[in-house]
């Protein structure tokens, strides 16, 4: 009945991933460095619905869908917070490019 | 813990308490309170020691070994150390020398120190003295024996130097303590070879390891070497405590002490430490030939050694303190031919007359108003009566006059060197003559201390008007004045155990059995060698034994009499020649201290310093320091602060980690 084999979902989800830590090396917008954060959280919950549901027509336990609305609490706490701290930063510095960001070295 | 032998820790204890009310309450109650504290808690020790002595004679003989735990001191995996009594023979005589001849010289203490302004000090120190020496001697291990031994060295080193406004006593006290470490280097490695050996150190109970010796012996499991090198290192210990050649230097310096510190401490008791603890471990000894030999050579060397330099000293005290060498020297001989209880009976001698010698000499220099140089004294006997007779006997005692106490050990000592097969035959008789000839100069010397004090004209007053003027309360200007019955008493009692103290130890020639070493059986006996190897000799030959050494000391005395008896000799005014020599002991003390001590031992230190210490250690330590350094130097460039630049390396280690996985994966999959 259903015609996507799980191989599909999981290139996908790489490929998502992939395209978000690409983003987050490379960007210096902590902005779209977030949202390339919530593309890869994505790319797993789409990874673990995969899962969950090949799991459920093996007749198992949906934790899998569980994770995935646990991950999503989780990161728009994380966002939140984030935005806060950015926006912090800004009326600090005037300034949110992450390359001026570097006092964290020696 | 029920026994009547529990009773022992409060010998201990009296002492102790005595100590302890010294110290915090010596200042506050005056001088009367603290001198008959100090002198009671010291007799009271004795009584108690008498009494735990007749109870140990009414036990079989076999049986006189009783242990009493107070409480268990170390437990590390199969190491048990507990501290614990040992009331036997041996460690109750020692208790009663220490705590009789002790009280006597408290009791003399309370006159001699009468007028010192450190009085309550004083009796702290001695009190104290006799609490560690109780523990040396009482103690069931090596390792509280050298709690014992290290806390009557730090009193000696108290004492010799409570005068401590004066730098040379502090040196003295410093001299003794040094030497002695030396001393308690070879203890404190005997004590961890034994435990490393035998894994006890206990002497008796259901763990000893003399017991384990025999039979590690008998099972062919003990190396020669081993057991040796434990008897020598303990030597090496006594030879520190009781100033043998060559760490014998400390003791005639330590006459810096007051007197009654010289007699107790210097004389009685704390040297003698040494020959104790041979006698303790005698086993160990017996089961190495060799390392009885060392300690039979040492101590006849010694014997030797100190009583030539004995003949040329001035000082009155001086001449005391050699002769103590000598006089050790003559117990190690006893215990080196195997005759540990002809050891001990000579200690116990000896502890009497050279007691009394000393604290004769402490009422000569106090009438003498601190002088102490025997060349301005001369013609006192008039003056000091009893000072007099009394050393009188203690001087018959010593040169081996019959039947005083030292003619019976040191004939004995003699006999045994004579007769022994613990050594080759002829090894001892070598050593019998050296002890013989000793014995000849030990008549002269101590004639030529009588004469130069006592006899013929006075030279001191000249002397006296030059010094006096320190310690004017004890005696009116011109005349010396006999010392107070506090200081007589004591010398009194001790002159009459000089004389009758010998009787118990029985006298071979005439079949008397000896009763003293019969009692010292349990402790001393031997165990390993057998009751042979002390040799039998025939009658003839004891009696010619016998005759040799009267005739020794008599002559001695002669000579002693002809030189002395008008006093000091034109030619001993000033010394010259070999009396010059002998003054200054060889100048051995002179090589050690400023030869080796100083010289070679300052260089070694300064090579210490400079190589171990400033390129070796320092340089370890700073090249550690430097390293990790420059490690982190270069390590902190990894860290630019830019968030990528961590996010990356963090992707680098994921995709590392997923290779990792997905090889291993294979791989197995490939061998499953």
């Amino acid at each position: 009945m259903d015609a996507v084999p799980i191989s599909w979902y999981l290139m996908l989800s790489a490929f998502m991933f992939a395209m978000g830590v690409t983003g987050v090396v490379i960007r210096r917008n902590p902005i779209v460095i977030f949202m390339c954060i919530e593309l890869m959280l994505n790319a797993a919950n789409l990874a673990f619905l995969a899962f969950a549901r090949q799991q459920a027509q093996l007749g198992v336990q949906v934790a899998g869908q569980v994770f995935v609305i646990l991950v999503m609490a989780v990161a728009a706490a994380e966002v939140a917070i984030g935005l806060g701290i950015i926006v912090a930063i800004y009326r600090l510095r005037d300034t949110i490019n992450v390359d001026e960001m570097n006092l964290l070295k020696f | 813990m029920n026994s009547v032998f529990d009773l022992i820790w409060v010998v201990i204890a009296l002492p102790l308490a005595g100590f302890l009310f010294h110290a915090f309450f010596g200042k506050r109650v005056g001088k009367k309170a603290d001198g008959t504290v100090g002198t009671a808690v010291v007799l009271g020790a004795f009584a108690l020691s008498v009494y735990l002595l007749l109870e140990l004679l009414r036990l079989p003989a076999e049986e006189r070994q009783v242990v009493s735990t107070l409480w268990r001191w170390i437990e590390a995996g199969t190491f048990r150390v507990s501290f614990e009594a040992l009331v036997d023979p041996l460690s109750l005589l020692m208790a009663l020398i220490v705590t009789g001849v002790g009280g006597l010289i408290h009791l003399y203490s309370t006159g001699y120190m009468a007028e010192d302004e450190d009085y309550p000090r004083f009796f702290t120190y001695m009190n104290l003295f006799i609490v560690f020496m109780l523990t040396l001697v009482l103690s069931n291990n090596l390792l509280m024996m050298f709690v014992g031994w290290e806390g009557v060295g730090l009193c000696s080193y108290l004492l010799i130097g409570f005068w401590y406004r004066d730098k040379v006593n502090t040196d003295s006290a410093n001299k003794a303590f040094i030497v002695n470490r030396i001393g308690d280097w070879g203890f404190m490695l005997a004590v961890i070879l034994s435990f490393w050996t035998f894994g006890t150190l206990s002497f008796a109970g259901e763990e000893n390891m003399f017991q384990k010796a025999i039979e590690m012996k008998q099972a062919g499991m003990l190396a020669p070497g081993v057991i040796a090198a434990i008897a020598l290192l303990l030597f090496v210990g006594a030879t520190g405590k009781s100033a043998q050649f060559p760490l014998y230097m400390w003791l005639p310096d330590a006459m810096a002490g007051p007197t009654p510190v010289s007699a107790l401490i210097h004389a009685a008791t704390m040297v003698t430490a040494g020959v104790v603890m041979v006698t303790r471990c005698h086993v160990f000894y017996e089961l190495a030939p060799t390392a009885m030999l060392v300690v039979a050579v040492i101590g006849v060397f010694t014997a030797i050694f100190a009583a030539t330099i004995a003949i040329a000293q001035t000082d009155i005290k001086r001449v005391l303190a050699y002769s103590t060498v000598s006089q050790l020297g003559y117990m190690f001989l006893g215990c080196g031919v195997g005759a540990f209880a002809s050891g001990m009976f000579h200690v116990t001698t000896h502890a009497f007359f050279k007691a009394l010698l000393f604290l004769g000499s402490g009422s000569v220099i106090l009438a003498m108003h601190h002088e102490q140089d025997m060349r301005r004294m001369g013609g006192l006997a008039k003056y000091l009566p009893i000072t007099y007779w009394t050393m009188l006997a203690g001087w018959l005692a010593i040169a081996g006059i019959p039947p005083l106490a030292g003619f019976f050990s040191k004939d004995e000592i003699l006999a045994s060197a004579f007769g022994t097969h613990a050594l080759p035959v002829s090894m001892g008789q070598i050593l019998w003559a050296v002890g013989l000839v000793t014995a000849l100069l030990t008549a002269f010397y101590m004639t030529r201390l009588m004469g130069l004090t006592f006899w013929g004209e006075p030279r001191w007053a000249t002397a006296h008007t030059a010094h006096h003027g320190k310690d004017d309360a004890h005696g009116h200007h011109g005349e010396p004045s006999e010392s107070p019955p506090s200081m007589t008493i004591p010398l009194m009692i001790l002159a009459v155990l000089s004389v009758v103290g010998g009787f118990v130890g029985g006298f071979a020639p005439l079949h008397i059995p000896n009763r003293f070493e019969a009692f010292l059986e349990p402790s001393a006996g031997l165990k390993v060698l057998g009751e042979e190897a002390l040799g039998h000799l025939p009658v003839s030959i004891e009696w010619i034994l016998v005759g040799a050494s009267v005739a020794a000391a008599v002559l001695g005395i002669w000579f002693g009499w002809a030189r002395y008896r008008a006093g000091l000799p034109e030619n001993e005014r000033e010394l010259a020649g070999v009396r010059k020599v002998l003054y200054n002991q060889y100048y051995y003390d002179w090589l050690m201290v400023k030869g080796i001590g100083l010289w070679l031992g300052g260089k070694i230190a300064h090579w210490m310093w400079q190589f171990v210490d400033v390129r070796l250690i320092d340089g370890l330590v700073n090249g550690i320091a430097g390293f990790t350094g420059w490690t982190g130097n270069r390590l902190r460039r990894v860290q630019t602060g830019y968030v990528r630049n961590y996010a990356f390396t963090i992707l680098i280690g994921a995709i590392v980690l997923l290779i990792w996985f997905l090889v291993r994966g294979a791989s197995a999959g490939l061998t499953r």
